[in-house]
């Protein structure tokens, strides 16, 4: 009876992940040929899809790392770029209380694709939710991790042109830039991201731009609020 | 390539984003009210930091030295376009990239 159970929640959490599972393999596939191209094998792969978990930041580091960027840039790049998780966290605070051993490792698994998953309350009857949940945030950093080191393992074993091969960077925030621009009548935050930085870009050159560009925007957005422009 | 500035990068990445992943179970665990503007900072800079993203993927773009920026343009219009017809990121990042790949490898 209890092993019963055991398998239904697993399946369901399973069949759940299947939509994650193709994209995190590709994009974690893309991920290991870039930063094999840039000479970090698959350990190092390994150990950032293992350590960070944050798919778009992970493709910004391999940037980083080529760029040799200061650690306190890297440090602020991170805040900014993943600041999203401290309000998938906040949201979460409630429903995941009382998973005791559990709980620490969800919420370090807590990415934006787990979270997508462990919000939606459409589970079946008879599946316990909060293995349910545990299984989908393990699953999904499984195929992240497997993606990354195929990656890594096809980039080392056939050697190919990668020549434009990052462009896959620009192509994903380019597509969650249109995707979030669809979703939203109110596009202030959106041209004000890419006006501040394209302006701290020019002043500051391309070394040293994001930092200023995270302040700006922040200044920027904050001020256009509290004047009661924009729509915000 | 010096292993141990990748391993420290790679640290305070991961230091920074599981911080910022806990911190708001340490902080509101304990039903305390979130701060408005904090709320509402999260619910507008997302969009903010994506523009900014993509300006930052595009700031070695040259458009006053061959290919003018050619490439990157039509790789991201088709993108652009891809996402509004279909609204799938992986077709959208796939067939980007390899538009992008082919212009640079052999057309440019």
């Amino acid at each position: 009876m209890k092993k019963g159970h055991k398998n239904t929640t697993l399946k369901t959490a399973f069949l759940a992940t299947i939509p994650v599972m193709t994209g995190y393999l590709v994009l974690g596939m893309g991920f290991g040929i870039i930063l094999d191209s840039r000479g970090y094998g698959v350990l190092w792969s390994f150990l950032m899809s293992f350590l960070i978990y944050a798919g778009s930041m992970q493709y910004l580091a391999v940037d980083l790392l080529t760029a040799g960027a200061s650690l306190i840039t890297a440090a602020f790049t991170t805040l900014m770029v993943n600041a999203r998780h401290l309000f998938y966290g906040i949201s979460m605070t409630e429903k995941y209380k009382g998973l005791g051993a559990k709980k620490p490792y969800m919420i370090f698994a807590l990415t934006d694709e787990t979270y997508s998953l462990v919000v939606n309350d459409n589970i079946p009857e008879g599946v316990d939710k909060k293995k349910y949940w545990f299984l989908v945030s393990l699953l999904d950093q499984f195929y992240w991790v497997a993606g990354s080191v195929i990656g890594s393992l096809i980039g080392s074993l056939i050697k190919f042109d990668t020549t434009g091969l990052d462009f896959a960077l620009t192509a994903l925030f380019v597509t969650i830039f249109t995707d979030q621009w669809l979703s939203t009548k109110n596009h202030t935050s959106a041209i004000t991201g890419l006006l501040a930085t394209f302006v701290c870009l020019v002043i500051f050159g391309s070394g040293n731009f994001l930092i200023p560009s995270m302040i700006l925007i922040t200044v920027s957005l904050t001020l256009l609020k509290k004047t009661g422009r924009g729509g915000l | 390539m010096n292993n141990t500035y990748a391993l420290m990068m790679i640290l305070v990445i991961a230091g920074v984003t599981i911080l910022l992943r806990f911190l708001p179970f340490m902080i509101f665990g304990e039903k305390r009210k979130t701060p408005d503007y904090v709320m509402w900072l999260g619910s507008v800079l997302p969009y903010a930091i994506m523009g900014m993203l993509v300006v930052y993927c595009l700031k070695g773009v040259s458009i006053s030295s061959t290919p003018y920026g050619i490439p990157e343009l039509i790789s991201c219009i088709l993108v652009i376009g891809l996402t509004v017809w279909k609204r799938n990121t992986l077709l959208s990042i796939g067939l980007g990239t390899i538009c992008y790949m082919i212009l640079v490898q052999f057309v440019f």
